[in-house]
């Protein structure tokens, strides 16, 4: 069945799934946006936490490449950086692969959004996180050490605790940046939520339905975020004393 | 100057310098010797400086009373404000930009009214819509800075203006904008960097600053990499002087610390 020309189509018709709706495809954008947020939310994590610590406890050198890291990574838009990170990462791969006598690979573009959006998030998330470590208590750290516990111990069990408190709002901050960074990869194609409501919008000419609904989606993302993260940083505040009290 | 001299601060900036000149020797650099585009990048970079610049102004301008509206105003002023902010902060600004330029930019040609207006021929380029984006979006997260300032100016200020019968205009021109502004002036460098990076994202709508510039290198040559490194390095520079111009200005006021 053809579809009448889209200036005909209701527009709870062009949203929703049937055959000339856009559903299907908006759904889809909205699904790979969250996962990459969400991969790279969560790379960077890791990439902050280790760098954190690096910055706080490594060795000189460690010290001074994690500044230029966390340095150049901030000053650079991030759409230049997904640019270069794009190229480098697949070129890079692939000269090693075929340096050792293997075929070339296409990367998935989900694995690239990831790990590109998790570089730049992890920047950032380090001098958080490092500000997050650096507002617990001496006295606490020093009484761990005093009693001789285990580094990695004091760090799961003393420092960690403590920092998500503090450094709750501006990783909750980060993660709504994620969301909203996932944007900038439709700029290199990737068929993401901006992506997809991009091309349905222009191909349907009907740009008031498909924003709209886009700028919907997004909003829900983070006003829940906003609604999870209220309740995860009452929880990491259990035990401390409320200040207006 | 001691602290910067440490031996393995020297290898590691000898290292550094190394792969520059590795990148300046082996990459090629031959295409930035041509004037085609040696002007091109002086226009984009003027380009990319008016829009950060200008449009923090705007945007300031108007978070202005988007902060005050949410701080003091009456509920119907302050409910829209909110949701100003929220709408804002909460969606990515290419979506915004795009919204804008390709959703108004087709509705308004449809609208006889404004094809005869004297705005039309402005309206019909895509700078318009990238001024108006971007301001809007400083205007939605400064908003929401300034409606923290306008909360945390001291009460005993408003009321000794109040008490000497000041009128209410005089008092928040006097006492309650300079002592908010005031207050969020340490935040505006780390903004005006954010706005910075943003302005790339107006390319998509065909403006020719100067990350569009670049990639118009790069599809012309075919060099994928060198104009991409350069661009980076552009920023950096152009960061660092924001950050050095906000220092600088922020030494000039007069602060009190405890």
């Amino acid at each position: 069945m053809a579809c009448p020309p889209p200036s005909q189509i209701s527009a709870l018709e062009l949203l929703g799934f049937g055959e000339c709706g856009w559903g299907i495809s908006l759904v889809w954008g909205l699904g790979n946006s969250i996962v990459i947020a969400l991969g790279a939310y969560s790379l960077g994590f890791l990439i902050g936490i280790g760098g954190a610590f690096g910055k706080l406890y490594g060795g000189p050198i460690l010290k001074d490449l994690l500044a230029a890291y966390t340095t150049l990574v901030r000053a650079v838009p991030e759409l230049v950086l997904i640019l270069i990170l794009f190229y480098a990462f697949t070129g890079a791969l692939n000269e090693i692969l075929l340096s050792w006598g293997y075929d070339r690979i296409e990367i998935s573009p989900i694995v690239t959004g990831i790990v590109v959006l998790g570089l730049v998030q992890g920047a950032y998330q380090t001098e958080v996180i490092r500000g997050g470590i650096l507002a617990v208590p001496v006295g606490q750290l020093e009484a761990a050490r005093a009693m001789g516990m285990p580094s990695l111990t004091m760090a799961r069990r003393i420092t960690l605790p403590q920092m998500a408190a503090n450094a709750l709002p501006g990783l909750a901050n980060l993660w709504l940046n994620a969301t909203k960074d996932t944007a900038l990869l439709a700029v290199i194609g990737f068929s993401e939520l901006t992506r997809a409501t991009s091309s349905a919008s222009a191909s349907t000419k009907a740009f008031f339905v498909f924003y709209p609904a886009a700028m919907a989606l997004y909003l829900i993302i983070s006003l829940t975020s906003t609604l999870l993260i209220g309740r995860i940083e009452k929880w990491a505040r259990r035990g401390q004393r409320d200040v207006r009290t | 100057m001691q602290a910067f001299l440490k031996p393995h601060r020297i290898v590691l900036f000898l290292i550094a310098l190394a792969l520059v000149v590795w990148c300046a020797t082996t990459m090629n650099w031959t295409w930035l010797a041509n004037p085609k585009y040696q002007a091109m990048a002086v226009e984009g970079l003027w380009r990319t400086i008016w829009l950060t610049v200008v449009t923090m102004v705007i945007g300031f301008l108007l978070a202005i009373p988007i902060g005050f509206a949410q701080a003091a105003g009456p509920a119907w002023l302050a409910w829209p404000a909110r949701a100003f902010c929220t709408v804002i902060r909460g969606t990515p600004l290419l979506l915004q930009i795009w919204l804008l330029y390709y959703g108004l930019g087709s509705l308004f040609p449809g609208n006889p009214w404004i094809r005869d207006s004297v705005l039309w021929p402005y309206l019909r380029e895509s700078w318009p819509y990238a001024l108006v984006a971007l301001s809007l979006s400083v205007a939605g997260y400064e908003g929401e800075v300034m409606r923290g300032a306008f909360k945390g100016v001291a009460h005993g200020q408003l009321e000794a203006a109040k008490a000497m019968g000041m009128p209410r205009f005089t008092m928040f021109r006097r006492i309650w904008l300079p002592q908010a502004v005031q207050s969020v002036l340490p935040t505006l460098g780390g903004e005006t960097v954010l706005q910075l990076k943003s302005t790339p994202l107006v390319s998509t709508i065909t403006i020719m600053e100067i990350y569009d510039v670049a990639g118009r290198v790069r599809r012309d040559t075919f060099i994928i990499y060198e104009p991409l490194i350069l661009l980076a390095v552009v920023y950096m520079i152009l960061t660092a002087l924001i950050v050095l111009m906000f220092r600088w200005f922020e030494r000039r006021l007069p602060t009190r610390t405890a």
